[in-house]
């Protein structure tokens, strides 16, 4: 082991690590054995493992936005510049405050969480903000994370998980074979279990050996991946690889922290080893009490003794080897074994069969002596070290992910991988465990812990049983279990067993909790890739978007598009530029970008009879040239979204709906079109980023119209062909505002000589806000506010237009008694009798604290005159005109009173359209 | 994820398609009221194999019939809807 060079703190500490080492190893190297405190008890934690299952020894690793919490200190490689800062203790590790509550323990048994959300709330708002503070893991950074993550796709005929040796051996058949292998290694180095356990394979040294195969599967095009996390394993080989390109908290070189892979393989092989159990004893605990094979690997890999006198507690062949390494390190050590028979003669070692740990002493500067029972009698060692080596756990975890069963292995104690429904296979020692007894739990129970991270006792599984939580998964969620960061990998089997002891029943009749994915935690910002800040949706622009920025408007994000609201001018406020740009509609003429409808253009033969399937308007009786308002229903009868129809020709119709509804609509005419009218003779094409649009209106826009276009302008609800600066347009006599308007209608790329054109002709260009407010005092109703989904055509006002055929989709429906009721939601409008405006969204209600009769869709004031006007939904509002009632809105604490009204506060004849 | 052999691109990922709804779902042009209520609101939601109408949605566009066990996901067969498929 190379001399320590590479500086980190732990706490404020500047410590020195050795090349190689994990945090974990590099804090035992320079002494620290005490590293965290427990979620719950606050109880002195060091370090139990030295892999991903590490249930204690857990920090924050990094400063401001890189900081990451909850990383473990076995699975965290030092780098020069580390910091580590220990969790959940206050104000440091070694005098916590909250230790105290290991005293007060009995106030927070199994279930107390689940008795505390069912008890009254009240009594949850006084516990909450104790809790939050004193149970918990590392806070969340409040910094922008500075780092980027990358997103790969890759394909491979065989993805390998884990590289020890049943790893490495499938992936170079795998290659001799001529297959594109991906090897997969959380580990930073191959084969890992060979610097634990060094030896020699195929008459070469392992890590040799390794790193041919290595070599090998490179050469031949395949990926070997170190640092990355098979996280994810869903059907048809679908695999999630979380890669770290650099060391949590560590700055990279090249922007990007971390890479996520989706990997579609033909086939997985899951070489992911087994998890070594601990044993469960009284303040098993302990820092100072770790997992055999951990304490190998510190010793052979990392070069450091975790301790000088030791004592194996084991139930299998495998505690001798730590045993022997302790020794040749020139530790003392004692070898418990549970098992009768004379396993570990021979070893020159201290052996004591039929023996097993009762309880261990010590506090936070470690453990200091273990009880156990030998053969009946009990004696106590003195040591500073206390090795567990309970058999071993195969890692399930992907084979379970995807459904796959399990099978029990009597001589391991072990659950093993059974069959898959995909093309995955398991091999190594996740397949085959180790032989290893099974011990029961010793000692005080209060204090023999199973889920070490979440501080749960042998006690709190008893008590659990004794209140009837017999099945796994109901104990699991009463008592936290295996519910922490680390998913109960050192701790399912341990509990499993105690369970099983209770019922009388065999383990693998107790049952099993499912695993789901990640394996190991996964960053958020490696799901979210690059899909963030301005990238975490698409930024839709219409075709004059240039044309609107150089006018500095203020924007509205409508759905992902991007519109003017309003183009202030000077100091203008919003509601006064949008009053302003109103006010020249009304009083002259104005312009507004509306390319962003939805626009389709029905051909064919059988196009009408299309679009009376989906209309709930006639179609048929449209004249060439002419148009009309419509709006459709889906299959139960209620209007979803509504537009115009125009006919061009013979058989060529233009619908137009809804922006906010235009990929619904896309989606809804192209399922009628294929599955219920599939004989019709038509074809629906959406245009609606082909066509730019532009309303014009106001009283002059007739003026304005027929001087652009050189001919007359077409009445109101006719269209007609013509040309705007060159570019042929269509003209669309069509009003939403309530004045004389059309819509011009023209490919997009002539977007900006149309616009500059109307514009110099005159017109005030307006925005979403003055559109607002001219819709709302016509009645005119929007998608979604007004048009939500759970009127009808009478309800909402429009019961003259519906085609009396009755052929449209959703007539049948209709026909529901239910909607007969006279007094469901109507369409509505409210005229507000003092000031104030009429907020939106507040409900309608007879008398303050009445029950809420309907709501407040859209709010505005009449254009000319002033006075706060809105529209809305109230049973059976069409029948009530005239009638005070009020709009109340208790969260913005606002009360108006207000009288039903038409919705139609604006020319109800229709007089302004015409000329 | 998932893969769905689209009928006309061939396996493609799961979520390049969108579930529409079951087969028996489907509201005929000329249904009686009684039988587009029943339709609409009181599906059978089986256990094991079912039809269902999917869209390729965000890759050819085509829709189609896929018969998939609701308890495996496994699928049995997939068949194209549209007027090109009418004989």
């Amino acid at each position: 082991m190379s001399e320590p060079s590479i500086n980190f703190t732990f706490d404020g500490r500047t410590l020195k690590a050795r090349p190689g080492q994990t945090l974990a190893a590099a804090l035992l190297d320079n002494g620290i054995t005490l590293v965290g405190r427990s979620f719950k008890y606050h109880r002195p934690r060091g370090i139990l493992s030295a892999g991903v299952e590490e249930p204690n020894a857990l920090v924050t690793v990094g400063t401001g936005g890189r900081a990451e919490p909850n990383t473990r200190a076995t699975d965290l490689f030092v780098y020069e510049g580390l910091t580590a800062t220990s969790q959940n203790r206050w104000p440091s590790l070694s005098s916590d405050v909250g230790s105290a509550l290991s005293l007060a323990a009995k106030a927070m048994p199994a279930g107390f969480y689940y008795k505390t959300f069912f008890g009254p709330p009240k009594l949850w708002l006084v516990y909450e903000e104790f809790i939050r503070r004193a149970a918990g893991l590392g806070p969340a950074p409040t910094e922008m994370d500075p780092d980027h993550y990358a997103t790969r796709a890759a394909f491979c005929d065989v993805l390998v998980v884990g590289s020890g040796p049943a790893g490495l051996i499938a992936a170079r058949d795998a290659v001799r074979s001529g297959k594109k292998v991906i090897l997969v290694e959380q580990d930073a180095v191959i084969a890992p279990s060979l610097l634990r356990d060094p030896g020699e394979i195929d008459g070469k040294p392992g890590r040799q050996w390794a790193g041919e195969i290595a070599t090998e599967i490179r050469t031949a095009g395949g990926k070997v991946l170190t640092r990355t996390s098979a996280s994810g394993l869903w059907d048809d080989q679908f695999v999630c690889l979380s890669e770290k390109l650099v060391e949590p908290g560590q700055e990279p070189a090249n922007g990007f922290a971390q890479r996520y892979w989706h990997v579609r393989a033909d086939e997985v092989v899951l070489a992911t080893g087994a998890i070594e159990r601990p044993l469960t004893f009284a303040n098993n605990d302990l820092p100072g009490v770790m997992l055999s094979q951990a304490v190998r690997t510190y010793i052979n890999r990392f070069g450091v003794v975790p301790g000088q006198r030791a004592v194996v507690a084991t139930t299998n062949d495998d505690g001798y080897l730590t045993a022997a390494a302790l020794a040749d390190a020139g530790a003392e050590v004692v070898v418990l074994d549970s098992r009768a028979g004379p396993a570990g003669q021979g070893s020159g070692l201290t052996v004591h069969n039929s023996s097993a740990p009762v309880a261990a002493k010590g506090g936070k500067k470690g453990v200091r002596a273990l009880t156990a029972s030998l053969n009946g009698s009990q004696h106590t060692f003195a040591c500073d070290l206390v090795c567990m080596a309970g058999g071993f756990t195969p890692v399930v975890h992907l084979h379970m992910q995807t459904g796959g069963k399990l099978s029990w292995d009597e001589a391991a104690q072990a659950f093993v991988p059974g069959e898959s429904r995909w093309n995955v296979r398991t091999a190594g020692l996740a397949a085959q465990p180790a032989p290893a007894e099974t011990v029961g739990a010793a000692g005080n129970a209060k204090q023999a812990f199973v889920d070490f991270q979440n501080d749960v006792t042998v006690a709190d599984l008893d008590l659990a049983w004794r209140e009837g939580y017999r099945s796994v998964e109901h104990l699991k969620r009463y008592t936290t279990l295996g519910m922490a960061t680390d998913q109960g990998k050192t701790s399912n089997m341990a509990a499993l067993d105690r369970i099983a002891r209770r019922e009388g029943k065999a383990v693998p009749e107790a049952g099993l909790t499912t695993f789901r994915p990640p394996y190991t935690p996964v960053s958020m910002g490696a799901l979210a890739g690059l899909a963030t800040g301005e990238h975490a949706q698409p930024t839709r622009r219409p075709a004059l978007y240039d044309l609107h920025a150089a006018k500095d408007p203020i924007w509205l994000n409508a759905g992902y598009w991007k519109r003017p609201r309003a183009y202030p001018r000077g100091a203008e406020s919003l509601a006064e530029a949008g009053l302003r740009e109103a006010r020249a509609v009304r009083r002259s003429v104005g312009m507004c970008d509306v390319s962003t409808l939805a626009k389709f253009e029905v051909q064919g033969p059988d196009a009408v009879e299309f679009l009376e399937r989906v209309c709930q308007t006639t179609v048929g009786k449209l004249a060439i040239g002419r148009g009309r308002y419509t709006f459709m229903a889906r299959e139960d009868g209620l209007v979803f979204d509504d537009g115009t129809v125009w006919r061009l020709d013979e058989s060529r119709y233009l619908l137009t709906s809804s922006t906010g509804g235009a990929g619904r609509m896309a989606t809804w005419l192209s399922y009628v079109r294929n599955h219920l009218c599939a004989d019709l003779k038509v074809s629906v094409v959406c245009v609606q980023e082909h066509y730019a649009a532009i309303a014009v209106a106001g009283p002059q826009s007739c003026a304005v119209m027929a001087k652009l276009t050189e001919a007359e302008a077409p009445r109101h609800m006719s269209v007609t062909e013509a040309a705007i600066a060159g570019a042929p347009v269509l003209l669309m006599a069509a009003s939403f505002s309530g004045e004389r308007a059309f819509e011009v209608h023209f490919d997009a790329s002539h977007a900006e000589a149309v616009w500059q054109a109307i514009e110099g002709a005159g017109c005030c260009p307006y925005g979403l806000e003055a559109m607002e407010l001219l819709r709302i005092e016509k009645g005119h109703m929007v998608v979604g506010p007004d048009i939500d989904g759970r009127l009808t055509a009478d309800e909402l006002g429009l019961g003259k237009m519906v085609s009396k055929a009755r052929r449209w989709i959703g007539a049948a429906t209709l026909e529901r008694p239910d909607f007969a009721d006279p007094m469901r939601k109507q369409f509505v409008g409210l005229e507000a009798l003092g000031g104030g405006s009429i907020p939106e969204g507040a409900m309608l209600v007879r008398f303050i604290g009445g029950e809420a009769e309907g709501h407040v869709t859209g709010s505005g004031l009449r254009v000319l005159e002033g006075g706060s006007i809105a529209i809305g939904h109230l049973k059976g509002g069409q029948q009530r005109h005239g009638e005070e009632i009020y709009a109340y809105s208790p969260t913005r604490k606002a009360r108006v009173r207000v009288r039903v009204t038409s919705p139609h506060f604006y020319d109800p004849a229709g007089e302004r359209y015409r000329d | 994820m998932k893969l769905i052999p689209c009928p006309h691109c061939g396996n493609r990922a799961q979520a390049e398609f969108v579930y529409e709804r079951t087969a028996d779902s489907v509201v005929p042009l000329d249904a009686a009221p009684a039988a587009a209520v029943a339709a609409l609101f009181t599906r059978a939601n089986p256990r094991g194999m079912d039809e269902e109408i999917w869209c390729h949605a965000y890759g050819c566009g085509a829709w189609m019939l896929i018969r998939r066990d609701r308890v495996s996901h496994a699928i049995e067969w997939v068949r194209p809807i549209g007027p090109e498929v009418l004989p």
